[in-house]
């Protein structure tokens, strides 16, 4: 399967990066395999409002079918769940032992958003 | 004339300055009246003005509109304000997403089906709507706000107030200033919100002259700083009214002149006029002095706009 991770890198190494709308890059991974695709998340990381629309909308390009990030807000969720993204938090640490714990099923699914707008 | 009273900090006395001169400004002109119409006893001014009304207020401050204390309106804001947003027909559409390529405010998101609409983000632009290949955009209408204009204290008085969580001031800004339906005014002030963001640039924008009320403290000369730099941005003559004088010091005073700003008034931190505020009483309406001072004022901003007028601004 295609999962994307928010991180602060484009490597497997990378941390993830804890804020959803605002991250430096996407990257989208394919499960088992963990060959890796790092997109800059430019529209993100600049935008004045709906930077979770945008990265939102990066993940979607991107076909994957989760997504991993450390907080996810309201106009993020919203834009993936209309997408039929399930959203998974991970507690801090890079993109492979975030990965690591996706498939331990140490992750919990998202039933919402965790944090306000502009958190 | 429009005059706009704006401020960087909040609470400095916008509302204060500005419905008390357009209180004073408009018995001025109802006085003026009574003497060309051969001098009878009219006992109220508003008696006296026919139904004509020369001078207009206008609350821009719709997140939290505060005029309506002082003037005790007998109308109330029940227009309703709309704005335009995309719809998008589901049969037309080929999800294609170039409405949400183009997007600046980042309100569609292109999904396989139909585009996703965030309409708390859009900004009524129609770029949507004008690029679609299929013609599947139409724009219907949200509603944002209300305003409310009518006749008070021989003024025409305008208001509006934002829909609780919303998040654009500025549509129902411009409803307030929409004077198409008004009768002819030769003086309009506008009171405009707090700081220097798009709420209070939409209130300035179009102004013949803004007044920047300040308090001579810290806070009062760093915001004012600000509010200077958005008005000289903006292009518009300016000046200051020093309110509460007395309670600090000189720097406000000092950058004024340094920076060439002319101080227009300078109105006492006086406790009848504080008192007569906190009771939500016009001061002008019963105090003839200050409201010859006020009448003064709007003298000087006249003579002020023809100074920018000849020497380009400062």
């Amino acid at each position: 399967m295609k999962i994307a991770v928010t991180a602060s890198g484009p490597e497997l190494t990378s941390p993830v990066d804890q804020r959803f709308g605002r991250a430096r890059y996407v990257v989208f991974v394919d499960l088992p395999g963990r060959t890796l695709q790092a997109v800059e998340n430019r529209g993100g990381v600049n935008a004045a409002q709906g930077a979770g629309v945008q990265t939102a909308q990066t993940v979607i390009d991107g076909k994957a079918e989760a997504v991993i990030s450390g907080h996810c807000g309201p106009k993020a969720f919203r834009a993936l769940a209309a997408a039929g993204i399930r959203v998974y938090l991970t507690p801090p640490g890079s993109v492979a032992e975030a990965l690591d714990r996706f498939e331990r099923g140490e992750l919990n699914e998202a039933s919402g958003a965790d944090v306000d707008g502009h958190w | 004339m429009k005059i706009a009273i704006a401020s960087g900090k909040g609470g400095t006395g916008k509302t204060t300055l500005a419905v008390n001169l357009a209180v004073a400004l408009g018995r001025q002109r109802s006085a003026v009246e009574e003497e060309q119409t051969g001098g009878q006893d009219f006992t109220d001014s508003r008696e006296a003005m026919d139904g004509k009304v020369a001078v207009g207020l206008l609350d821009c401050d719709v997140e939290e509109p505060n005029c309506h204390l002082y003037l005790k309106p007998q109308f109330a804001a029940d227009q309703t304000v709309n704005v335009l947003i995309p719809q998008v027909d589901e049969e037309a559409c080929t999800g294609c997403g170039l409405c949400a390529r183009v997007c600046e405010f980042n309100a569609l998101l292109a999904l396989p089906a139909v585009p996703l609409l965030l309409p708390e983000l859009c900004h009524a632009c129609g770029v949507c709507a004008y690029v679609c290949p299929n013609k599947a955009i139409s724009e219907v209408e949200r509603p944002v706000g209300q305003v409310g204009a009518g006749t008070v204290e021989g003024l025409y008085f305008r208001f509006g107030a934002l829909n609780v969580g919303e998040a654009r001031a500025t549509p129902v800004i411009r409803a307030v200033k929409d004077l198409s339906g008004a009768p002819a005014l030769d003086t309009v002030i506008l009171d405009a919100p707090p700081g220097v963001a798009c709420p209070a640039v939409e209130t300035m924008r179009g102004a013949d002259y803004v007044l920047l009320v300040t308090e001579p403290t810290p806070f009062g000369l760093h915001d004012l700083e600000l509010a200077v730099e958005a008005t000289r941005e903006l292009g518009l003559p300016f000046g200051v009214v020093i309110n509460r004088a007395g309670v600090g010091d000189s720097r406000v005073s000092d950058f004024c002149r340094t920076q060439n700003i002319p101080v227009l008034l300078e109105i006492p931190d006086d406790r009848q006029i504080a008192e007569a505020c906190s009771r939500g009483q016009v001061f002008s309406a019963t105090n003839k002095q200050f409201a010859h001072k006020l009448c003064a004022l709007v003298s000087r901003v006249q003579a002020e706009i023809g100074i920018a007028t000849t020497s380009g601004g400062r």
